[in-house]
């Protein structure tokens, strides 16, 4: 029974990391319809950037976590100024290649300027972890949980309850529509490409500190943000969140009742399962059409 | 029109100029994954490479001819690591090749040196299976599972182990070590418990400690390299696991390990392959010093030495196999591996044969230590 408590602990901590890399890529991937193969590589990114920031120049943690967000967001901003406003217009193939491209530019830069030795960065937070009744967390993880929620929180609110949500949707539903409503369509992209790739930069800079920082790191990161996405549903915040829970008992329980070999396929198992059943994923509301 | 036979008639001079250079030097094939899970050990391996090739030129090279490696990332992927073989041996036309790192990288170019009949130094992996399979163009310099074992097996009636449970990184070489040091214990009468394995790019082991945390077994035996390793540590200490936890695999670079996993390292036990802390208790101190001191020379980073010391073992022993060959062809040189006496940085390089009669692969057969993080400080336990 202790072990179950632990598992569905763990299945919490990891759930939470799950769903915020799954919310970022489903407004890129599911609201966008850009196959963003840079999603990890913008994880990666935000890792490096909280180790910069408290190693290198030696500020507080607590600190480097929003000036990693804000680095993210603006180099999102970048690649969608870049990469992506030439070819829009272009099929979904060829913005798919650049985008292969730009993860390949980008995980080779962050080996070429760190090595390849893994980093690690100390936080504020006690070694000693923290120990209700039979289950154990680090403090780091809790907080990197909490983190998460809010973000996730905050996206939702943003998405849904503002105007910048409004025209978001607006325009990835028509977007000459949108147009000839007076939304900056262009502008739009931008922001959105931008806000999805801060929250990718956000949950590297939560977990690089919880695990370790290497050039890598982001190729997992980005191949569970898919998996979530489309057990989730596309372009849906709710369905992602609840799809990185979902993803994070799988491969708990998978791995602890079953075979830890398996762990990793576990996911996949409820992704093909769920494309089976119901392939627009767990949570998809109908699409309007025309 | 002579603006273009000029360029022309300097590209085939460059040519012509590019194959008398190439031809005043012996080339060593290198294999090593440089990207991927991997890069950080790959890459200490080539730097320790390189400084044997340096040394080795500056004292004339081998067989008057200057040392050439030619260095290719098999990006931490087995099929890359064959591909790679292919290419260093087809197209750079290497007469031996240094590699793979991993056991799975290693096991995958074996077909390909069959293929070519070229020779390659295995100056790391673990897997038994890679020098039992009946492939005599492999000579290994690095222990296998079951020497690793076999060195432990006095050391454990002196500690207090009753059952293990196993965490290994899911390879060949991490099933491996779990086989074989599961097959010693049996036979010392202590108990296996449960096997849990880590796909090799996992960051999150908590679901497999969890389940281990609440076992019976009062010791954990973790393969796996020293990235991987930090993460289990410091989520074992997470779940507050009290078990003793030994690893195997001689990539865990404790320096790093006390460095970056902090106080979840101490009281952790390591079977070791070579002791860089006390250069002069090694088997051979001159050297030990020698290749320590160009490693610090350099700016590298101390925890790599003991990954390092394996490409400096294994250039120098290709080197020593080359002179006694008396010529850089693939043949010469698989036939000369046998006759080798090469003072190593941990202990002589000579091959013994292993595997099926009349097509054994060669395996050397080093020192292993047990080394223990105390207080953030590697000490060697007194037993």
């Amino acid at each position: 029974m202790s072990e179950f408590l632990q598992h569905i602990a763990n299945t919490l901590i990891l759930g939470g990391t799950y769903a915020l890399l799954g919310i970022g890529l489903t407004l890129i991937f599911g609201i966008m319809k850009v196959v963003n193969f840079t999603h990890g590589e913008l994880y990666t990114f935000g890792a490096y950037f909280v180790f910069l920031v408290v190693s290198v120049l030696g500020l507080n943690f607590l600190l480097a976590i929003p000036v990693a967000i804000l680095a993210g967001l603006l180099l999102g901003g970048v690649i969608e100024l870049l990469l992506l406003r030439p070819m829009r217009g272009a099929d979904i193939d060829t913005t798919m290649l650049v985008m292969i491209g730009a993860m390949i530019v980008m995980q080779n830069s962050e080996q070429l300027v760190w090595g390849g030795v893994a980093k690690s960065v100390s936080t504020p937070f006690p070694e000693t972890p923290l120990v209700i009744g039979p289950v154990s967390v680090s403090y780091l993880r809790v907080f990197v949980l909490a983190m998460a929620l809010l973000l996730i929180a905050a996206t939702y609110i943003l998405i849904n309850r503002t105007k910048l949500g409004k025209a978001v949707r607006a325009t990835f539903q028509d977007r000459d529509t949108a147009s000839l409503m007076g939304v900056n369509v262009q502008a739009i992209y931008t922001a959105t490409f931008a806000i999805g790739s801060s929250l990718a930069a956000a949950a590297g800079a939560l977990l690089g500190p919880a695990y370790v920082i290497s050039p890598h790191m982001g190729d997992i990161a980005s191949l569970k943000a898919f998996a979530i996405v489309i057990l989730g549903g596309l372009g849906n915040i709710t369905g992602a969140t609840i799809g990185g829970f979902i993803l994070a008992l799988a491969e708990e329980l998978g791995a602890g009742y079953v075979s830890s070999g398996y762990r990793d396929a576990m996911g996949f198992l409820i992704i093909i399962a769920v494309l089976l059943i119901k392939p627009t994923g767990l949570f998809a509301r109908a699409e309007r059409i025309g | 029109m002579s603006r273009f036979r000029l360029l022309a008639g300097a590209a085939a001079f460059a040519v012509l100029a590019g194959t008398a250079v190439a031809q005043e030097t012996i080339k060593i094939g290198v294999n090593e994954p440089l990207t991927g899970p991997f890069a950080a050990s790959g890459t200490y391996v080539v730097n320790g490479a390189r400084i044997a090739a340096d040394e080795i030129n500056a004292k004339g090279g081998v067989l008057g001819k200057k040392v050439e490696l030619v260095i290719e990332d098999n990006k931490s992927n087995p099929t890359e690591a064959a591909a790679v073989t292919e290419k260093l041996v087809t197209r750079d036309k290497v007469p031996v090749i240094m590699g793979a790192w991993g056991s799975s990288l290693t096991l995958a170019s074996m077909p390909k040196l069959m293929e070519y009949q070229v020779p390659m130094l295995v100056e790391t992996s673990s897997s038994g299976k890679i020098t039992t399979s009946g492939n005599p163009y492999i000579f290994r310099i690095s222990p296998p599972s079951s020497v690793e074992a076999a060195a432990f097996k006095p050391m454990v009636p002196k500690m207090t182990i009753k059952k293990v449970d196993f965490l290994v990184i899911n390879n060949d070489w991490g099933r491996g070590a779990a086989e074989d040091f599961g097959k010693m214990l049996k036979g010392e009468n202590i108990q296996v418990g449960l096997v849990e394995t880590m796909d090799q790019a996992a960051q999150d082991m908590s679901a497999q400690l969890a389940k281990i945390k609440a076992s019976d077994a009062d010791t954990l035996m973790v393969t796996t390299a020293v990235e991987q390793l930090t993460l289990v540590l410091k989520q074992a200490a997470a779940l507050g696991m009290k078990k003793q936890i030994i690893t195997t695999g001689g990539s865990q670079n404790p320096d790093q390990l006390i460095a970056q996993a902090g106080t979840a390292a101490n009281g952790t036990i390591h079977l070791a392959t070579f002791a860089p802390w006390q250069p002069d208790a090694t088997p051979n101190p001159q050297a030990a010093k020698y290749f320590i001191g160009e490693w610090k020379k350099r700016g590298f980073e101390f925890p790599g030495v003991t990954e390092s010391f394996r490409g400096y073992d294994g250039i120098r022993t290709i080197a020593a196999a080359i002179q006694k060959a008396g010529k850089a062809e693939p043949e010469a040189i698989r036939a000369a591996f046998w006759d080798v006496d090469v003072k190593g940085l941990n202990g002589d390089i000579k091959f013994q044969k292993q595997g099926p009669a009349g097509k054994e692969s060669g395996q050397s057969v080093p020192n292993v230590y047990l080394i223990k993080i105390d207080d953030g400080k590697v000490v060697v336990p007194t037993m």
